[in-house]
């Protein structure tokens, strides 16, 4: 079998929850300190949801269970994260469209288009100290390389959240606190980490051609 | 945490019950959402105009849901912005076919969450606009950040194109009439002590027993420095001098003022702020219409208090003085 299932996706997203239950306290306490302190409460919940209605339906194609896993974030996430995780997801449901299986070609269409709407909806750039500073280097990546690459792609995605602990941000409401924000991870950033990385993990685990 | 409630995580959901046990004349909590709407929304021929965003800020924004004002409000979770389904159903109660104007403060979330709550609604073909209220000149205005903040101002916007959708103005006109206030109103808080969320049971920031923090905004964010507990006549100079530095308000202007309390502010202490307040101002050369001392927009438990100004021409003093009925804005 080539490509994600619809069996990947939620395992994907089962991965991603069990990653920000185990940390919820850790998020929470990156954005107590450069933020209004409920990104890990926020995502916990959300993301529980979203596992809860994933589980308990059935999916005709990959475009329909994208498009929940994304409207459930936008209903109970709330905060920046439910409409930036909402929105972003929501683009990749949309690249899916007619699409029966992910292959990764179309993995990476779904990503990018992801990160388009990141960008258009917080209308942030690259160096702000958002979740766009994951998000763009892991499509880079994606497209430059031939196929999936699972070591290399977490690689990415775990220097990329790294290195907004020194950046000053620009946007969302660790803007405030100006050069006071630098020295701390973007809680968004490490977020979007666990959800790359367990994306990556699930391709390794259940033997994805991708 | 010494707080009058029950279980910390249903405070926003009893509020809202709470408030239509109360005022069930004048509010309606819509269906299995946070809404408050007036009981007669929508208002036929007549604009929407919807508001909300994180609880917390009490009377802000349900308070202000009646005739004159708001058609509805959406109360997220205390200090969080509702979610776009949230508001979506602010939007379709407020909406009698005339359109709906979306009025949000500049927050990250709350843009954001308002702005797919108005993508969604167009899809079901309601016709929506927003203006967003950035009236803090605490906070650095660029277009490489996010912005001024929206504080208490807000209710002067509320106020003003309240009043012009209550006249049959349509969507473009009031907006036209919110983004004059808009433009005309500043604001800057101060604050005496933190404030407690109630699902977190601690206080959200350290604040010492002789400090005070201005420019502090109305989640309790940093403002612009930390000093020693000043009086109230210095507290006011120091306010004043930093809303009229905007240069918006220039000698001769005719102003509205609100002195805003946080929560924890007794009345009194507002009204000797307002005293050097008044002073100031008409030293300045600026002649004060009406004067509103009380709490509009608050920050739950904060000690503290907001200024703002708002610089009126004859359009602004008709709308703000036309009939407005709510239980946080009577004229």
């Amino acid at each position: 079998m080539m490509g994600l299932t619809n069996e990947h996706l939620a395992k994907w997203l089962e991965k991603t929850n069990a990653k920000i239950q185990e940390n919820k306290t850790f998020l929470t306490n990156l954005d107590q300190a450069i933020g209004d302190g409920d990104h890990g409460i926020n995502m916990s919940r959300g993301f529980d949801e979203a596992v809860k209605k994933i589980s308990s339906t059935e999916y005709k194609t990959s475009s329909d269970l994208l498009k929940d896993w994304a409207m459930t974030l936008l209903s109970k996430v709330g905060g920046a994260s439910g409409p930036l995780y909402g929105t972003a997801l929501l683009k990749f449901s949309m690249s899916m469209k007619d699409k029966e299986e992910v292959d990764y070609s179309s993995l990476t269409a779904g990503i990018e288009e992801g990160l388009n709407g990141l960008i258009q909806r917080g209308q942030a750039q690259e160096g702000h100290k958002t979740m766009v500073d994951v998000w763009s280097p892991v499509v880079t990546f994606l497209k430059e390389q031939p196929a999936f690459n699972p070591e290399g792609f977490k690689e990415i995605a775990k220097e990329a959240m790294e290195k907004t602990k020194d950046m000053k941000a620009i946007k969302g409401r660790a803007a405030y606190l100006k050069e006071r924000s630098i020295g701390h991870l973007d809680p968004g950033s490490v977020s979007s980490y666990y959800l790359f990385s367990s994306l990556a993990e699930v391709i390794e685990e259940e033997g994805v051609g991708l | 945490m010494k707080k009058i409630v029950n279980d910390p995580n249903e405070v926003v959901q009893e509020m809202i019950l709470g408030m239509v046990a109360a005022h069930g004349d004048r509010l309606k909590q819509v269906p299995d959402s946070t809404v408050l709407a007036r009981v007669q929304s929508p208002v036929k021929g007549k604009v929407g105009l919807v508001s909300g965003g994180g609880s917390g800020h009490e009377p802000s924004h349900a308070g202000y849901v009646g005739k004159g004002m708001l058609d509805a409000a959406v109360c997220g979770s205390v200090f969080t912005s509702p979610t776009p389904d949230q508001v979506l159903e602010g939007i379709k109660a407020a909406d009698s076919g005339s359109g709906v104007l979306l009025i949000i403060k500049n927050y990250t979330g709350d843009v954001m969450n308002f702005e797919m709550a108005a993508e969604l609604a167009e899809i079901e073909g309601v016709t929506v606009d927003k203006v967003v209220v950035n009236d803090d000149v605490a906070v650095e205005d660029s277009t490489f950040t996010t912005g001024r903040r929206g504080i208490a101002g807000t209710v002067f916007v509320h106020k003003i194109a309240g009043a012009k959708a209550e006249s049959g103005a349509s969507l473009s006109e009031v907006k036209a009439a919110a983004e004059k206030a808009i433009s005309n109103v500043r604001s800057m808080g101060m604050a005496l002590t933190s404030c407690t969320i109630p699902a977190a049971g601690k206080p959200g920031f350290e604040i010492g027993e002789n400090e005070m923090e201005v420019g502090m905004g109305i989640h309790g964010e940093p403002g612009i420095a930390r000093t020693e507990i000043q009086s109230a006549d210095e507290i006011a100079s120091v306010l004043v001098e930093k809303i009229l530095d905007d240069g918006v308000h220039t000698s001769g202007d005719e102003v509205a003022v609100m002195i805003n309390g946080l929560g924890s502010t007794p009345l009194m202490e507002l009204y000797i702020l307002n005293l050097k307040v008044n002073g100031l101002l008409k030293e300045k050369g600026l002649s004060i219409y009406k004067t509103f001392v009380g709490e509009y927009m608050t920050a739950i438990d904060m000690a503290g208090c907001s200024v703002s100004v708002l610089k009126l021409d004859e359009e602004l003093k008709e709308l703000l003085d036309s009939p407005s009925d709510t239980l946080g804005f009577r004229i």
